[in-house]
C-alpha cells in the first residue's frame, strides 16, 4: 500500500493520516493503475456499494464493486471511512472564459453582435485558468462554458477540468446557445422602462425569427447542392447560419436561457414551432409552468439556486424549491451555477435545492448522471459504472456538506494535484514566517 | 400657544411611535448554542420584556406566556450581518472624497422586503452600511430587523454604537481620481486624504475645545468656531466615540490605514471585505483590529485576485476577531451557510464558525453587551433551526427579535410586502448569482457614468 500525502498544513494532514487518505504529490498529475479498496462507493446508477472496490485503468473505470481482486500492479489507495461519488457537473458557467470579471480584456465569453453562433466557447477556454483548479478541489469536474450577451451569442463547450489544451479537456458536447428574448428586469440595475422592455424584446424576438427564415433558406440550399453530390459547388460563407444548420436540421441540442414564466410559455411554443430540439436554461419560473414544460416535454438546467426570487411577492425560498417543484412535476432537472470564479459552489447550489424538495438523491442526480443525460454523455460521465470515464472524487462525506473534505479528485483516470492557488495562499500564510518581527 | 401644544405633542407622538415592541416567550427543550458558553441540550429559554431572563431546564411556564416547542430543533442567537445595504435608499453620496455630514440612517426604508427575507435567513441585526465610493464615507446604522413598521426610528437600534464607512483601493481612485480627476488617484492620494482629514479634525477640535473652556469664563467675548458636520464626525473618530469601518482588499493599503490610525490614536477599527486580510493577519492581531469578511468572494477585480477562501480560518487562528457578512441582499439570507463554509477552508470548529455570524460581529458594531449569544440579560434575538445552522440541509423556523417572532415558517405566506408600489408594472426581475456586482458602488456607478457622458459633451 503505497501513501502519498500532499504538503497540507499539519492538522489538514493529520486529518488526512485519521482518514487513511492520500492525495496526489505535488503539482503535477498522475495516471496509472489504481485500486480504491474499502470506500462507500456512491454509483449513483446503481446504488451504493459499501466497502467497495474501484479500479482505474487506462483512464477508464475497470471494475467497480465488492470483493473485486486487485490487478498486479496496481497502486493500492485505501480508502476506508471515504465516499467515492462521481463528478459533479455544472450545467451553466462562464469557467475558462473569465479570469476577473470586472476586467474586460480578462473576459471572452462575449464577441461583438448578436447573432454570432459560430463563436466557440471551446477556443477560447483557458486551460491555465486560476479559477480551474480551484473549482474542480470542490469535487466539479466537468463544467459547460458558455458564451453570453447577445441574442445568439455562441457555442458552448463541455471540459473537463483537468488538461492542457480545450482538445485535452473537452468532454464531448457542444451546442449553440440562444438567449431568449426576456421581458423581465435584468437585474437591481436595469431602469427601464415596460415598453424600452417589451421594445427590446419584441425587436430581439424579430431578429431570431428572420435569423431562423435565413437559416431555412440555407438549408434548402445546401441538401440540395448535398443531393446534386456536384463536388466544385460550394455555399458562400455564411459562418452564422453554417453554425445553426445542425440545430435547425434536429440533429442538434439547443441551450435556450430563459427565466420569466411568460418568456419560458413564449419559448416553448418558439422551439415547438421550429422543432427545434431544446434544453432550457435558468428556467427561475420554472415552477410557474410546470405543465407546460412537461407536455413540452424540454429538460432543463435550472440554476442559480442560490439567487432571489424574481418577484418581490414570491416566498423568500422560490428559487430553492424550483428544481424540486419542477422535478416533482415530472421534469428533467440538472443544476447550474451560473458562475465562473465560484462555480466551486455547486454542491451547495445542489444542497439547497435538496434541502427545499429535491431531496439528496435526485439533488445528487441532478449534478451528475441527468447532466451527463441532458448533454449526452452518460455512456462516459455521470456515474460510476465500468467502461466510464474515472471521473469521481473521494471525500470524507457528505459533498453538500460544508464540513466535508474533498481528499482526492481523480479526471479521465488522472490523479488531479490537490492544490490550487488558494490552498498554497493557506499553507504561507497560516503561519505566516516571519510572523510580527523579523 | 395653541401652535406650541400641537408641536409638543406631535413630538411625544413621534417619540412614543418611536417605541419598538417587546414580547415575553418560553422557548422550551431545545438544542441551544449559546455560541459563548457551549452547547445546552433539552433547555428552555425564559423571555421577559424582549430580554432573554432565565436559561434552564424544566423552566415553568408563566401564566399566560406563549410557548414555543424547540424540542429536536436548534437554537441560536440571532444572526448579525456587519455589513449589508438593505432598507436603504440611498448608499453612495459619491459627490466628495469625504462626507462624514452624511448618514444612513437618514435613508432607511422600511417597507424593502429584503428586510423579510433577512429574516427568512435567521439574520436579525445588520449594520445598513454607506457605499464605498469615497475615502471617508458616510455614517452608518446599525438596524434591527424589526419588519412591519412604517417608521424607521423602529428599526434604529437603540444604543448601538455610531459607526463610519471608509474605503481605500480601487474604488475611491476609480470614483474621484478617474472619475472627477481629484485626489484620490493611488493608493499614495487615499492615504494623504485621511492624514488630512485627521489633522483638520484635530485643529477643529482644538478650537472648539478652546473655546468651550473660555467660554466658562464669563467675561470672554469671543465668537465660537464654524460648526462642520463634516469634521465634527471625524472628532468623533478620533475621541474613540465613532467606529471605522473601512473597505479595504489589498495587505498593504490595510498597513498603511492602520499606521495612520496609531499616528491619531485610533484604536477601533473594522476591516470590512479585508480579502487579504490573511497575509498581514499578525499586524491586524497585534493593533486589535478586527475583520469582517467574505465566507469565498474573489476574483470579480484585480484587487480580490489573490485571495483566499481560507481567510477566516488564517485570520481566526491568527487571533483576530472576524465575521463573515453579505453585503448582498442575496448572501444575507444564507450566512449561516456562509460561516459553514469555514469548516471546509480552515475546519474551524463549530462555536468558531457560528462565532462568525454573532458575536463576533456584534463586538465589530459594539453591541456584543447586549446581542451575539444566548446569555441572560441579553436582548432576546433569537433564530431557531430545523437541523444544525451549518448543517446545509438546515432551514429556519423562527426568527425573534425582542421576544418578538418577526418570522414563523408556519406563518409564513406567499407576499410579505407591506407597500405595493403601484407605478410598479414589471413585476419580474432576474437577479442571476448576485456576486458579480459590487453593492458597496451601487449609485457611485451612476454617477460615475454621468461624469463620463457629461466628460464627453
Amino acid at each position: 500500500m503505497i501513501k502519498i500525502f500532499c504538503l497540507r498544513c499539519s492538522f489538514l494532514m493529520v486529518a488526512l493520516l485519521i482518514a487513511g487518505m492520500v492525495c496526489a504529490q505535488g503539482s503535477k498529475g498522475k495516471t496509472g493503475l489504481f485500486a480504491f479498496t474499502n470506500a462507500k462507493i456512491y454509483t449513483v446508477t446503481n446504488g451504493v456499494i459499501e466497502g467497495g472496490t474501484l479500479i482505474v485503468k487506462d483512464g477508464k473505470i475497470e471494475a467497480v464493486g465488492s470483493g473485486i481482486a486487485i490487478p498486479e500492479g496496481a497502486e493500492v489507495i485505501e480508502c476506508a471511512g471515504q465516499h467515492i461519488y462521481p463528478g459533479m457537473i455544472d450545467g451553466g458557467t462562464k469557467l475558462g472564459l473569465s479570469e476577473i470579471s470586472s476586467i474586460a480584456r480578462t473576459t471572452d465569453f462575449s464577441e461583438i453582435g448578436d447573432v454570432v453562433p459560430q463563436m466557440k466557447a471551446l477556443t477560447a477556454v483557458n486551460p491555465n485558468s486560476v479559477l480551474i483548479p480551484v473549482t474542480r478541489l470542490s469535487g466539479v469536474t466537468t463544467v459547460i462554458a458558455i458564451p453570453s450577451g447577445g441574442l445568439l451569442p455562441g457555442t458552448a463547450a463541455l471540459i473537463n477540468l483537468y488538461g492542457y489544451s480545450p482538445k485535452q479537456m473537452f468532454a464531448g458536447f457542444e451546442a449553440v446557445v440562444l438567449e431568449f428574448p426576456s421581458t423581465g428586469r435584468r437585474g437591481r440595475w436595469d431602469r427601464r422602462s415596460e415598453e424600452e422592455i417589451k421594445s427590446a424584446s419584441d425587436k430581439a424576438l424579430k431578429q431570431l425569427d428572420d435569423t431562423w427564415k435565413k437559416v431555412a433558406e440555407y438549408h434548402k440550399v445546401d441538401s440540395a447542392i448535398t443531393a446534386q453530390k456536384v463536388k466544385d459547388q460550394k455555399l458562400d460563407f455564411y459562418p452564422e447560419l453554417e453554425a445553426l444548420l445542425p440545430a435547425y436540421r434536429g440533429e442538434a441540442k439547443i441551450m435556450v436561457e430563459v427565466n420569466r414564466a411568460e418568456d419560458i410559455r413564449k419559448a416553448i411554443e418558439w422551439v415547438t414551432e421550429n422543432n427545434v430540439k431544446a434544453i432550457f436554461t435558468g428556467v427561475l419560473e420554472g415552477w410557474r409552468v410546470t405543465e407546460e414544460l412537461v407536455a413540452a416535454n424540454i429538460p432543463v438546467i435550472a440554476g442559480p439556486v442560490l439567487t432571489l426570487p424574481a418577484r418581490e411577492y414570491d416566498r423568500y425560498d422560490r428559487p430553492y424549491a424550483n428544481p424540486g417543484l419542477m422535478h416533482e412535476a415530472g421534469i428533467k432537472v440538472a443544476l447550474k451555477t451560473t458562475e465562473a470564479e465560484n462555480v466551486r459552489n455547486l454542491p451547495y447550489h445542489a444542497g439547497f435545492a435538496a434541502t427545499y424538495g429535491l431531496g439528496k438523491e435526485e439533488a445528487l442526480k441532478s449534478v451528475t448522471i441527468t447532466a451527463a443525460e441532458i448533454f449526452g454523455v452518460s455512456d462516459r460521465l455521470g456515474s460510476i459504472e465500468p467502461g466510464k470515464e474515472a471521473t469521481f472524487f473521494v471525500s470524507d462525506g457528505d459533498p453538500f456538506e460544508t464540513k466535508t473534505q474533498i481528499n482526492q479528485v481523480v479526471i479521465g483516470g488522472w490523479l488531479v494535484p490537490m492544490e490550487s492557488r488558494q490552498t498554497r495562499l493557506y499553507d504561507e500564510f497560516l503561519e505566516r514566517a516571519p510572523g510580527l518581527d523579523k | 400657544m395653541n401652535k406650541l401644544l400641537i408641536i409638543i405633542f406631535i413630538f411625544c407622538a413621534g417619540w412614543a411611535g418611536a417605541q419598538h415592541r417587546t414580547g415575553d416567550l418560553l422557548i422550551k427543550n431545545g438544542h441551544i448554542l449559546t455560541v459563548t458558553k457551549g452547547d445546552l441540550e433539552d433547555t428552555d429559554i425564559l423571555i421577559r420584556d424582549g430580554k432573554i431572563s432565565r436559561i434552564g431546564k424544566n423552566i415553568s411556564a408563566p401564566a399566560g406566556i406563549r410557548v414555543v416547542d424547540a424540542k429536536g430543533l436548534f437554537v441560536m442567537p440571532g444572526i448579525i450581518d456587519a455589513h449589508s445595504h438593505i432598507a436603504l435608499d440611498a448608499i453612495n453620496e459619491a459627490t466628495s472624497p469625504i462626507t462624514s455630514e452624511v448618514f444612513t440612517g437618514n435613508a432607511i426604508n422600511p417597507f424593502d422586503l429584503s428586510i423579510y427575507r433577512a429574516l427568512a435567513g435567521g439574520v436579525t441585526i445588520s449594520h445598513a452600511m454607506h457605499g464605498s465610493a469615497n475615502a471617508i464615507g458616510g455614517e452608518c446604522e446599525t438596524i434591527k430587523h424589526r419588519y412591519g413598521t412604517f417608521n424607521p426610528e423602529i428599526l434604529k437600534m437603540e444604543g448601538a454604537p455610531r459607526t463610519i464607512k471608509f474605503a481605500l483601493g480601487e474604488n475611491p481612485t476609480r470614483v474621484h481620481g478617474e472619475g472627477n480627476k481629484i485626489v484620490p488617484k493611488t493608493r499614495m492620494g487615499v492615504e494623504a486624504v485621511f492624514r488630512r482629514a485627521f489633522s483638520e479634525a484635530q485643529e477643529y477640535k482644538a478650537a472648539w475645545d478652546a473655546y468651550n473652556l473660555s467660554k466658562k469664563n464669563k467675561r470672554f467675548r469671543g465668537k465660537a468656531p464654524e460648526y462642520s458636520r463634516r469634521l465634527e464626525t471625524i472628532a468623533g473618530i478620533l475621541t474613540g466615540e465613532v467606529i471605522i469601518h473601512c473597505h479595504s482588499y489589498r495587505a498593504d493599503e490595510i498597513l498603511m490605514l492602520m499606521e495612520v490610525c496609531k499616528d491619531y490614536g485610533i484604536k477601533n477599527i473594522v476591516f470590512q471585505h479585508v480579502n487579504e486580510g490573511f497575509k498581514v493577519a499578525p499586524e491586524l492581531a497585534a493593533f486589535g483590529a478586527s475583520a469582517s469578511i467574505f465566507s469565498d468572494w474573489w476574483a470579480y477585480k484585480f484587487e480580490v485576485y489573490y485571495s483566499t477562501a481560507y481567510n477566516a480560518a488564517i485570520l481566526t487562528k491568527n487571533g483576530v476577531n472576524t465575521s463573515i457578512n453579505s453585503d448582498s441582499w442575496e448572501l444575507i439570507r444564507h450566512l449561516y451557510h456562509e460561516a459553514g463554509k469555514s469548516q471546509k477552508y480552515g475546519q474551524l470548529n463549530d462555536d468558531e464558525a457560528l462565532a462568525l455570524i454573532t458575536i463576533n460581529p456584534a463586538k465589530q458594531l459594539g453591541i456584543d453587551s447586549r446581542t451575539g449569544s444566548i446569555e441572560a440579560g441579553k436582548d432576546a434575538d433569537i433564530v431557531i433551526f430545523k437541523d444544525h445552522p451549518l448543517s446545509i440541509y438546515a432551514v429556519p423556523q423562527m426568527t425573534i427579535i425582542d421576544g418578538v417572532v418577526y418570522f414563523d415558517i408556519n406563518d409564513d405566506h406567499d407576499d410579505q410586502r407591506i407597500y405595493v408600489d403601484p407605478s410598479e408594472v414589471v413585476d419580474v426581475t432576474i437577479h442571476g448569482t448576485g456576486t458579480h456586482h459590487e453593492n458597496c458602488m451601487i449609485d457611485a456607478e451612476e454617477f460615475l457614468l454621468n461624469v463620463r457622458i457629461s466628460g464627453m459633451k
